[in-house]
């Protein structure tokens, strides 16, 4: 095996040559700041506390560890476990990190949160941790992810988020993120910026990764209370790669394969994808560097992909890392593959997927099908969000392409 | 001109900020996007500016996801990128400014996001940028904590590095980026976005005042100046006055660059004078 690359980031905040803080000076003091109150939160033990019994009676933790029977019959017998992340609070794992960092926010005595949200499980899951603490709360969103996201913008107006609509630019995650850390910029000495991936500027990444963690720990304890052997492949989507990292990083020394399936949208070959780490160069966009969907003059690509939560040009730089190392394998699934997976486990499991999760699914019937799942094999899927949120979306896409409808109960 | 040449030419920088300290006035600093609100009018644009009285020209690199800018300059970028300008584009810009008589030694620096650069290849751009006649440059999601590499690179060329200091700077970090600009430092009126803004905040005259007493380098003020008031009001704290987003603004309108010019630039250079003249 390659060497492995150390967890944690190096005092810059860089995995490797990844990551870091490109951002505007203004920021700099609120990060140096935050880096040190999330480093003394997590030694405090009442913090630690407060936190565990809030994921635990708030967000509905530990999920459960469910083996999957007739998905794996589908895939020819290997034996396949789904965590449950949709069965949190507000139906996605992004409320693991937004309790933390609301936690945060209120032991550095900030009163406003702002928050970026694509899928808008992010801007829901902020919006819910505002209410629980009290604090006014700003989501930035971009109007193409507000058309087709409508249930969760309704949702956060009903937590009492005011949702700011994103027109500049691609209209969706990338731009909202801009916008939020221009909000940031000019209110940072009152605001506290809840980001919803393993992306941005150090400290966000790993402090986001460490809020996530909990994912791969639970899948350990999980799997050794059942009297199971531990797992031969764990598998995740990416978008930013903040279920993906929480489910890999209690892993990565053990001997287990990774995939992260990032979202291939029309295919790798359109041009119109979100697949930054299988088809993107290394670049600096929100603070740091990683891959990144870029033009030859450095210019940022839009991204594109069906699923809203995938739907970013960029990705987390650990992630850039452990694709680098070789650590973890990257691939991609178009959008019609993710539909038909969502169709597929909602009618073998009786489990609805968020879209972004159905691309996990998807990977694994593709190889199934290409005869590269080992009839022996141990899987572990993150099921990173229920798909709710999706109906409304799928509904449309197989009106516009019925040939790709499976049918109620194939 | 050969390369060994250019590369030992001293930069026009220094000049400039010795000869406004000896007159006693801050450096008056249009910033202007290049490649808005077009391709071709960006030469034209400086020249202008330099006609009316600007001792100095910031050029903005346009980027797809300009996030310390606010809306005006935010469009700038997304015309000049619709309109086919790159990077290579702005070297050219630069080239062509230098051939002309009036802005021959006009001190230049670029402003621009790092992806870019980083894209064109880091030690190209500035080979490059040096070789079309750039005397400096500005990179605002460049901290100094990330820029030991550029900053050495800049050096090596006898290109300035600017790095950016905010109100909300601790007096350390003021001298951290102090120490790490090369030339000159570059304070941000507010903790914001670039953009016009009507008045001068009290907090900003603290923060230049601090800066005053813990800087060794000069140092410019922007963000949100548009007016000769604000430059009688921050430039006695300043060694230059930097001009974006109202030039913009005039630019949008559609009006000619001398026309801008006279209108906006030529008042902030004698607001700069009667600086100077109150001090004698
Ligand atoms: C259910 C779900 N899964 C995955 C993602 C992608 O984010 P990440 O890659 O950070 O897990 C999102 C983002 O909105 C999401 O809502």
């Amino acid at each position: 095996m390659t060497e492995q690359p150390k967890a944690s980031p190096d005092a810059h905040g860089r995995f490797g040559a990844f990551g870091g803080r490109f951002v505007p000076e203004t920021l700099m003091p609120a990060l140096f700041e935050l880096e040190l109150a999330h480093a003394d939160a997590m030694q405090d033990q009442a913090f630690r506390q407060e936190l565990d019994g809030l994921l635990c009676d708030f967000a509905g933790r530990p999920t459960p560890l469910y083996e999957a029977p007739r998905l794996a019959a589908d895939l020819g017998g290997p034996r396949v476990w789904l965590k449950r992340e949709d069965l949190l609070h507000t139906g996605a794992h992004k409320i693991n990190n937004t309790i933390g960092q609301a936690l945060l926010a209120r032991r550095m005595g900030k009163h406003r949160v702002i928050a970026e949200t694509g899928a808008g499980q992010h801007g829901v899951a902020t919006a819910t941790v505002a209410a629980r603490f009290g604090l006014d709360c700003t989501v930035y969103m971009g109007e193409e992810d507000i058309q087709r996201q409508r249930l969760n913008v309704f949702r956060m107006r009903l937590l009492g988020a005011e949702v700011v609509p994103v027109s500049s630019g691609s209209r969706t995650l990338k731009d909202a993120t801009n916008e939020a850390i221009r909000h940031w910029v000019t209110n940072v000495e009152t605001t506290f910026y809840i980001l919803g991936s393993v992306v941005g500027p150090h400290p966000y990444p790993a402090m986001v990764r460490d809020f996530q963690s909990v994912i791969g720990r639970e899948v350990r304890e999980q799997l050794a209370a059942k009297g199971e052997a531990p797992p031969s492949l764990l598998i995740a989507c990416v978008g930013g790669g903040s279920n993906a990292m929480g489910l890999f990083a209690d892993w990565l020394d053990d001997d287990v394969e990774m995939i992260g399936v990032e979202a291939a949208g029309y295919g790798l070959d359109s041009g119109e994808h979100a697949a930054s780490l299988c088809q993107g160069q290394v670049g600096v966009l929100h603070g740091a560097r990683s891959y990144l969907l870029q033009t030859d003059d450095g210019q940022v690509k839009l991204a594109h992909s069906i699923s809203a939560g995938l739907d970013y040009p960029g990705v987390g730089p650990q992630h850039a890392q452990l694709r680098d190392s070789g650590r973890v394998h990257y691939t991609a699934v178009t959008d019609a593959e993710a539909v038909e997976a969502l169709q597929l486990l909602s009618g073998r499991e009786g489990i609805i997927p968020a879209l972004e999760s159905a691309h996990a699914i998807a990977e694994l019937y593709k190889r199934a099908r290409a005869g590269e799942l080992p009839g022996d094999a141990r899987i572990v899927v993150c099921l990173s969000g229920r798909g709710d949120k999706d109906v409304e979306a799928m509904a449309d896409y197989l009106r516009n392409h019925p040939n790709e409808d499976i049918g109620a109960r194939p | 001109m050969t390369m060994k040449q250019k590369k030992d030419a001293p930069s026009r920088l220094a000049p400039a900020f010795l000869n406004g300290m000896c007159v006693g006035r801050p450096l008056v600093i249009p910033f202007v996007t290049a490649g808005f609100p077009d391709k071709w009018s960006t030469p034209d644009v400086v020249e202008a500016m330099c006609v009316a009285g600007a001792d100095m020209v910031e050029i903005g690199i346009p980027f797809s996801d300009p996030l310390a800018d606010g809306p005006t300059i935010q469009h700038a970028s997304e015309v000049a990128l619709e309109g086919g300008m790159t990077v290579a584009g702005v070297l050219e810009i630069v080239e062509s400014v230098r051939m002309r008589d009036d802005t021959r030694d006009l001190p230049i620096v670029l402003m621009g996001y790092f992806n870019p650069l980083l894209a064109y290849g880091l030690e190209s751009f500035l080979d490059d940028a040096k070789a079309a006649g750039v005397d400096g440059l500005i990179i605002p999601d460049v901290p100094p904590e990330e820029g030991r590499e550029y900053r050495a690179a800049c050096v090596e060329r006898d290109l300035s590095a600017t790095f950016l200091v905010a109100p909300n700077a601790p007096d350390e970090r003021i001298r951290i980026v102090d120490q790490f600009s090369t030339h000159f430092s570059y304070c941000v009126t507010v903790t914001g976005v670039t953009g016009a803004r009507n008045e001068v905040q009290v907090r900003t005259l603290e923060f230049l005042r601090r800066m005053r007493s813990l800087a060794l380098k000069p140092f410019v003020v922007g963000f949100g100046i548009k007016e000769a008031a604000h430059v009688l009001e921050l430039g006695p704290h300043a060694d230059g006055v930097v001009v974006g987003s109202a030039l913009i603004d005039a630019l949008s309108q559609g009006k000619e660059p001398a026309t801008v010019a006279a209108e906006l630039i030529a008042p902030l250079r004698a607001a700069a004078e009667r600086i100077a003249s109150s001090r004698e």
